[in-house]
Parts: C-alpha cells; sequence; structure tokens
C-alpha cells in the first residue's frame, strides 16, 4: 500500500436525485426488465439448450458435433448458403438499376412505380411463393415456360429462388433509394465543368455514393433469405433449408436441442451481418452536408426511355406475382373452371375458422402497433432524454439494437424453450395471445427504436434543461412539447408494427396454439391441407388488410399534420 | 456588494481528461459576469456545473446561503438561455413565456400580465400568439430571454446566447442584454468565446483556458494588464517581441534599447508584449525617447482606419502591427514601402 493518498477523494460527487427523475430511473428500469426477460432470457436458453442432452445434463458440444456429422443437415447448411447468395446477387442489381431510375432519370409515373415495388411489403412473404405455384406449378398456367428452360419443375430450389427475389426486392429497393437520393448535386456540377463522362460520374461520383447503401442492402437480403421459413416451405418442397429444419426438428420431433443448435447456426449470418453493417455505418461519415444542393435529374429521352422500360418489366413481374394470388383465389376450381367466385373466402375461410385467425391477426396488430409504440418511444426518449442511471444507458442500447441481429424464427426458439419451461413463473404466458404481441414487438423492436431516436435526436437537447430549470417536471414537457412534436413519427413506428405483424410467420410459427392462431400461419396450414385456393384467398386478405390499414395511417397521418403540426407551416423566413 | 454565487475547489474529469481544475471564484450580487475562452477551455462546462446540468467531480457551490453543490436543476434558482435557443417550436411565444409559469398555478389573468410584461420588456410586444419559427432568430433569442426571466429567477445563466445570430443582430442583442440586466439587477453569468462580446458588456470577465481560470478582473483589466501571456494574445491583439531586461529600467530589442518601468535586478531575456495601439506614430517629437524607424510592408484596409504592417531592422527582423488612421495615412503620404517613426509607450510594455 503506498502511504501517499490521492489529492481528489476518488468518490466523484453525485447529484440528489429530484423525486421526477426517480420516475424516469424506474421507467428505464422497467424497459430493461421487459427486454431482458423477453429478449436476452429466450435468447440465453437457446445457447442453454445447445450445450444440454434431452434431459438437461451438460454435454459440452456434443450435440454440435452430433450435428456435423448428420448429412442431411448439412446439406441443408449448403442450400440456406447458396440461396440465399444467388438470390442476394440476382436482387442487388435489380433493386439498383429501379433505385437508380427511381432517382436518377425523368421518367414518368414513379410515384405509381414506386407503390407497385413496395406492394409486396404489405403481403406475407409466401405470397410470392403461392403465385408461383399457380403460374409454374404442376397445374400452373404457364408450366409449359419452365420446362422449356430446363427446369423439371417450380418446386424446389428455382421456386424457392424465383420467389424470394420477389420477397427480398422491396426491402432492397428501399435501402437503395435512400442511399441514392442522398446525391450532391454540386458533385455532379464538379465532374460537368472538368469535362467528365459519364460513365466516370456514374464509377467515381454514383457508386461510391451509395456504396454503404449497397453493403446494407446486400447485407438485408442475405440474411432475409437465409432465415426465411414461409417460402421454403410452400415451394421448398424436399429442398431442405435451415429454416424449415428447425420448423422440422423443433415442432415435428421435439429435438430441442439440435434444434437450438441449428438456431444459432441461424443466428450467426444475422449477427454478422449486423457486426459489418455497425461497422460500415461507423465510417460513413454524413455524404450530406447542410451546404448540398440536392440533385435533380436532367432529361435524357434516349436514357429515360430505356429506364421506364426496365422499370416497366418489373413492375409487371410484381403485379403478375401479386395478381395471380388474386385471381386463384377468386378461381371457382383451379384450373379447370376459372369463373369468378368467393367460394374460397366463404367456405375456406369463414368456415374453416380461418376467418377467426384473421380476426386474431387483426387484434395481434393491433396489440402489436399499439403497445410496442408506446414501449418504443418510452424507451427511447428515456435513454435519449433523461438523466442519470449511467451504468444502464449502453445496456438499453444494446438491448434495443440486439433484434435487429435476432431472426423471427430464433427469437420464437427461444421463446419455446424459455417461456415452455414448466418452472418457469411466466410460463402461463406460453401460447397467449399477449406473449405473441410482445414476441412479435421485441421482434421488430430495433427499426421502431432506431426511428424514434432519430426524430428524438432532432429535437433540440436543451429542452429538458430548460424545463428543469422553469421547475417544470420531465413528464410534463413530454406531454406538451416532445409528443406532439413526434406525433408523426408515433404513427409511422405504430404503421411499421402493425403491417408486420399483420404479415409475421417466422417468430409466431411457434407460439400459436389453435385459439391464437393467426391467419398468416392459416395460410401455411391451408397450403400443407391442399386447399391451395383458400390459402390464396387468405394471403390476399392480409394483404387488402394491411392495405387498407397503410391508406387510414395515412389519412390518419395527414389529420394530425393538420391539427398539431401548425407551427411547421408557419415559418416566414 | 455581497456575494451572491461561490464556487470553492470545482473539479470536472471526464474519464481520465480534465475539463476543470479547482476553480474558485465569487461572484456578486447584481453582477454581470463573462466566462471568455477558446473552445474547450471548460467555459460551459462550469456553466452547466452551475446549473446543476453536471455535476462537479468535486468541489462546492454556494447560491446566497444555501449549498446548492449536489442540488438537482429543478431545486437551484436560475434561468437559463442557450445559444439554439430551445423554444419549444410547436407552442406559441405566449405559451414560451408562460411555460414556467404555469406550474406554478397562478391565476391565469396573473400569467397573462406577466407575459405581456415580458414581451414589453424584451421589445416584442403583441407578438404573443405567433410561433418560434415565424420569428427570426434575434427575436427568437428575445423570447428566450423572456421565458428564462418569467419566474423572476435570482441568477441569469447565458450559454453563448450571441453565437447563432448575424454580426449587427449580436451587437444590438448584448447591448439590449446589459441594458435588461442593469435594470433587473440580476445576477448574470455570459459564457462566450467573442472577446470583444465579453469587453462590452462585461462588469467582470473570467478568462478561462484548458481547464483553469488564467484572470479574473474588469475589461480594462484584463486588456490592459493581463496576468498571463494566454490573456495577452487571447484577448486583444497583440505583438509579442523578444527582448532582454537590463538593470536600471533598460530594455533590448534588437539592436535598439528603450526605456521600461521594470527594473530588472539581473538581466534576463524577456518577452515583450506590445499592443497595436501603444505603437505610436504621433505625436512625435524631436529627441523623444523609445522611437525606432519602420518601413511598411502591408496595408490591410478596414474603414476609417488601417491594420498597418511594419518592419525595423532596428528592432530584429519581426513584422508589428499597428493601428494608424486612413487620414493620417493620406497626411503622410504613407504607402507600402515609406518609412515612418513609431514611438512606444513604456507604461504600457508587458513582460512575461
Amino acid at each position: 500500500m503506498s502511504a501517499v493518498l490521492p489529492l481528489t477523494s476518488p468518490v466523484a460527487l453525485r447529484q440528489r436525485a429530484h423525486w421526477t427523475d426517480r420516475i424516469a430511473h424506474a421507467a428505464m428500469g422497467a424497459i430493461v426488465l421487459a427486454l431482458v426477460v423477453f429478449l436476452a432470457l429466450p435468447l440465453a436458453s437457446i445457447l442453454v439448450k445447445s450445450l444440454q442432452s434431452a434431459d438437461g445434463a451438460f454435454v459440452g458440444f456434443a450435440n454440435f458435433a452430433s450435428y456435423l456429422t448428420t448429412p442431411s443437415l448439412l446439406s441443408s447448411l449448403w442450400h440456406s448458403v447458396w440461396v440465399s447468395g444467388l438470390v442476394t446477387l440476382i436482387t442487388l442489381p435489380l433493386a439498383f438499376g429501379f433505385a437508380y431510375a427511381l432517382s436518377r432519370s425523368c421518367m414518368p409515373f414513379k410515384g405509381l412505380f414506386r407503390t407497385i415495388a413496395l406492394v409486396p411489403l404489405l403481403a406475407p412473404s409466401l405470397l410470392s411463393a403461392l403465385s408461383l405455384i399457380y403460374w409454374f406449378g404442376n397445374q400452373g398456367l404457364a408450366r409449359g415456360f419452365i420446362h422449356a428452360l430446363g427446369f423439371a419443375e417450380i418446386y424446389g430450389a428455382p421456386g424457392v429462388v424465383v420467389a424470394e427475389c420477389f420477397a427480398v426486392f422491396p426491402h432492397a429497393l428501399m435501402i437503395l433509394i435512400t442511399a441514392l437520393s442522398l446525391a450532391d448535386a454540386r458533385l455532379y456540377e464538379a465532374a460537368d465543368a472538368l469535362g467528365t463522362s459519364t460513365r466516370r460520374k456514374f464509377f467515381t461520383i454514383t457508386l461510391p455514393g451509395a456504396k454503404y447503401g449497397l453493403i446494407s442492402a446486400a447485407l438485408v437480403a442475405f440474411t432475409l433469405v437465409m432465415t426465411d421459413f414461409g417460402i421454403p416451405k410452400v415451394i421448398g418442397g424436399n429442398f431442405n433449408m435451415l429454416a424449415t429444419d428447425v420448423f422440422k426438428l423443433v415442432i415435428g420431433q421435439q429435438d430441442f436441442q439440435r434444434g437450438a443448435v441449428v438456431g444459432l447456426l441461424l443466428l450467426t449470418p444475422a449477427l454478422l451481418t449486423f457486426a459489418i453493417d455497425w461497422l460500415v455505418q461507423r465510417k460513413q461519415t454524413a455524404m450530406l452536408s447542410a451546404r448540398a444542393v440536392p440533385y435533380r435529374a436532367k432529361r435524357a429521352p434516349g436514357f429515360d426511355a430505356a429506364m421506364t422500360a426496365f422499370v416497366s418489366l418489373i413492375s409487371a413481374l410484381m403485379l403478375a406475382m401479386l395478381g395471380m394470388a388474386v385471381f386463384a383465389s377468386f378461381a371457382s376450381f383451379w384450373p379447370y373452371n376459372l369463373t369468378p367466385t368467393l367460394r374460397h373466402y366463404t367456405m375456406g375461410l369463414v368456415d374453416a375458422e380461418v376467418f377467426d385467425a384473421f380476426v386474431n391477426s387483426l387484434k395481434l396488430a393491433a396489440g402489436t402497433a399499439f403497445f410496442g409504440t408506446i414501449l418504443v418511444f418510452v424507451g427511447a426518449y428515456v435513454l435519449e432524454k433523461t438523466r442519470g442511471m449511467d451504468a444502464l444507458r449502453p445496456v438499453v442500447r444494446l438491448l434495443a439494437m440486439l433484434p435487429m441481429a435476432v431472426p423471427g424464427l430464433v427469437l420464437g426458439l427461444g421463446y419455446i424453450f424459455f417461456f415452455n419451461a414448466a418452472d418457469n413463473p411466466l410460463h402461463g404466458l406460453y401460447q397467449t395471445l399477449p406473449l405473441l404481441v410482445l414476441c412479435t414487438i421485441v421482434h421488430f423492436y430495433t427499426t421502431g427504436h432506431l426511428t424514434a431516436v432519430t426524430a428524438l435526436k432532432a429535437l433540440d437537447a436543451e429542452f429538458e434543461s430548460v424545463s428543469a430549470s422553469l421547475k417544470v417536471p420531465f413528464f410534463k414537457t413530454f406531454w406538451r412539447v416532445t409528443l406532439p412534436i413526434c406525433t408523426p413519427t408515433l404513427l409511422d413506428i405504430a404503421r411499421y408494427f402493425f403491417i408486420n405483424a399483420m404479415t409475421t410467420i417466422s417468430a409466431v410459427v411457434f407460439l400459436y396454439s389453435p385459439g391464437t392462431k393467426v391467419a398468416s400461419i392459416a395460410i401455411l396450414n391451408l397450403d400443407e391441407a391442399g386447399e391451395a385456393g383458400a390459402a390464396a384467398a387468405c394471403a390476399v386478405l392480409i394483404t387488402a388488410g394491411s392495405t387498407v390499414v397503410t391508406l387510414l395511417f395515412i389519412a390518419l397521418g395527414w389529420w394530425v399534420d393538420r391539427r398539431t403540426q401548425a407551427w411547421r407551416n408557419t415559418a416566414t423566413r | 456588494m455581497t456575494d451572491y454565487l461561490r464556487l470553492e475547489g470545482i473539479r470536472k474529469s471526464f474519464g481520465s481528461f480534465q475539463a476543470l481544475t479547482d476553480i474558485d471564484l465569487t461572484i456578486a450580487k447584481g453582477e454581470f459576469v463573462c466566462f471568455l475562452g477558446p473552445s474547450g477551455c471548460g467555459k460551459t462546462t462550469l456553466l452547466r456545473i452551475i446549473a446543476g446540468l453536471e455535476t462537479q467531480t468535486s468541489g462546492s457551490i454556494f447560491q446566497g446561503e444555501r449549498d446548492i453543490s449536489v442540488l438537482p436543476p429543478a431545486q437551484r434558482d436560475y434561468g437559463i438561455v442557450f445559444q439554439s435557443y430551445a423554444l419549444f417550436p410547436n407552442l406559441t411565444v405566449t405559451d414560451n413565456v408562460a411555460y414556467g409559469l404555469v406550474n406554478r398555478r397562478q391565476p391565469r389573468a396573473q400569467i397573462a400580465q406577466r407575459v405581456d410584461e415580458l414581451l414589453k420588456l424584451v421589445g416584442l410586444p403583441g407578438s404573443g400568439p405567433k410561433f418560434p419559427a415565424q420569428l427570426s432568430g434575434g427575436q427568437q433569442q428575445r423570447i428566450a430571454l423572456a421565458r428564462a426571466l418569467a419566474t423572476k429567477p435570482g441568477l441569469l445563466l447565458l450559454d453563448e446566447p450571441l453565437s447563432a445570430l448575424d454580426a449587427l443582430e449580436r451587437v444590438r442583442l448584448r447591448q439590449e442584454i446589459r441594458a435588461l440586466q442593469a435594470q433587473l439587477g440580476v445576477t448574470t453569468i455570459m459564457v462566450t468565446h467573442d472577446q470583444e462580446e465579453a469587453l462590452s458588456v462585461a462588469d467582470r470577465i473570467v478568462v478561462m483556458n484548458q481547464g483553469v481560470i488564467e484572470q479574473v478582473g474588469t475589461p480594462m483589466q484584463v486588456y490592459r494588464d493581463p496576468a498571463t501571456p494566454f490573456v495577452a494574445d487571447f484577448v486583444g491583439k497583440i505583438n509579442v517581441l523578444p527582448g532582454r531586461l537590463r538593470p536600471g529600467r533598460a530594455l533590448q530589442i534588437g539592436a535598439s534599447r528603450f526605456e521600461c518601468e521594470l527594473d530588472a535586478d539581473a538581466e534576463r531575456d524577456v518577452k515583450v508584449y506590445l499592443r497595436p495601439e501603444d505603437l505610436l506614430a504621433r505625436p512625435i517629437a524631436a529627441g523623444d525617447a523609445n522611437v525606432f524607424e519602420a518601413a511598411i510592408e502591408k496595408i490591410e484596409f478596414l474603414g476609417s482606419y488601417c491594420h498597418v504592417s511594419v518592419r525595423s531592422a532596428a528592432i530584429g527582423s519581426q513584422t508589428l502591427t499597428v493601428y494608424l488612421s486612413l487620414n493620417y495615412l493620406a497626411e503622410q503620404g504613407l504607402e507600402v514601402g515609406s518609412r515612418l517613426p513609431l514611438r512606444v509607450m513604456p507604461d504600457r510594455m508587458r513582460f512575461f
């Protein structure tokens, strides 16, 4: 021990907490608790299960070893990897071309094309698989086409690849539109002044500018395909992939241990993606300074025409996919009697109690949107705008970002392991609607969180300081200032939660009971039962429901803007 | 004058970085004090510690007789104005100004009256129904000031309140703030990095650098009698010349000898600090001491007067800046290359 005392006391002064601060601390504690119980612990239980034998004894990596010596499972791993890679390679250039046309050409009907390309986001991803079967399946309208291409049938790898391309396209497109629309016109003007060729401008300005968007879109596409369950289930046939393996192992064979191993395998690429994306984002400095001049495309008849043709082709394919599902859902008896009928909707849906599933879906979506928005916004608020509990803040940040890296299937798996355990006091929640809601909120937490954080960061950081100096408690300022300003953001978050809850399959597939079955799961069941028409009808119903709700949200947003955002439009300078 | 705010041994560290070291400061009631320093010197951190928005690592703060060292902001007594105005954009000017009053359960009529009074005080009567976005930057900052003063705080804290404004508005508002402060007599601390701002409004200036106070003094003291080379450099323009002090009030610069007021015990090297206005071009009478001849190297025209760079072999190779009026330059027909005599005032030399 040194005899010399340090000059400063080692313990830093701590400010006395005001009672209002304690409310914020309690809120943060509650958020952490919720994220730990409904995210961290389920994930941890997958890890635990993968290291245990069926009777719960610790067996180290025995399950992993047994997995690696099962050729059928290994082939699934390989299938998942190459299909994901191929879909990414196909989708990325197409989506880039589409985004480029939307942001850098003067083609007509941009809004329409954009809407068409993004509509699949409103449908369950397996809708494209159902449509493909109607087009190219054994009784498909155009089955000769794939024979001409040299494929025996659409089922299996070809079907999965094509269907995934359609499902992933809008996700990649959204990222690339954002990346390409952030362009500084001054760079192009400088290049023009130096007499740069169009080609060189593309490779030296456009592509480097969109680099991070491209990386991000590729990672998202790869992960989405890798962890998608619905499409391989519907159109994969005997072509096994990791996602379908998990389901078979856990639900079919009750082999939780190897199911956990596969779950961890699914988590790996997603975690890698997450890590790479994070590293890339950190390097990305603000592309657009406040002085940037927004890029405006100039007319170029030849280029615009070519872009219109390309975009029209893609949009036509999108519509063909969506339209076929709608068409088939109204066909009397495929493929022999195509006269329109509501038979599938009335008989298949109402009689087979699928209507109840649809109601469940609406309940799930409404619950997710309502409670999810509150949880996400309060979480983001206490994180960004309150003081104290500094040790807990990085934990909240990490937990809020983690769901991005966890595929729905893996999350659902964790929920089974954790909540189905008999000795868990929360066991009563298993298979109930509240648990489905919680699982869906957690599944889509990150996007909502980031949206809320972005909106909150745009607010002056000193609002809370000013309130404190005026002795107004923070929750009053939250209510009078923060919330009204952020209402449009809240609506965005709620809509995002709602649409995703309507269309999601992966997480809830492990968690429903007959009483809490949702419509997206009903599609799978109907398809499995050979009720293809009813399955299509159900998928169309979900899409229609999501569309109506989206339109309602748009109307609500317009109304809210008029009511609460008047101050935004009053600027005189 | 009675002491109103007392800081004792304030330290603040962020990890291993020492943001503030042993800050001791006493501010009298009704005083207008400026914290002046370059960015990163700790002036804003110190203000935020006084406001309770940050907590000092150690040290005490007393406001009046009250120990506020570890009190949360809501239990302290101050109003604050930020560089960003921080007006609530979705509330009208009236609601912004009344924000702190509404919470005190005063009758509505009384609040309305107080808001009117404050808007008049800051020169914006009748702007109550407007939203902040409808006002100019200077007007918004006046509203922020009204909001901060609404609850009649004992202490007004201003965190670079003028930095976001254009040059003309900045000068106008700083004079208004000073007049308002004098009228209300509220003890005020303003953080600024603009020395001109500090010199023009403050009763006392606290010059800070790298987390320590370099000097506390009236604007005149800080300018005329800087305590450290940093203060001399940071506040105002100054020429620095290498020299050698000799016993008998003598100073050697280059090949020339000057009279000075400091009687050194022994010969030593010093740096001589001379403000441009302390190098006089006139009046110079024949036989005056401390005169040397210099040649004009560059004339920077600034309107009624010019910054003139001169060089003189008599005092070494260094260029000096002097201020010469446009009239003088014209009278004497001075231009680049011309030679002119300059006189150094012995009482204005500072040595470090």
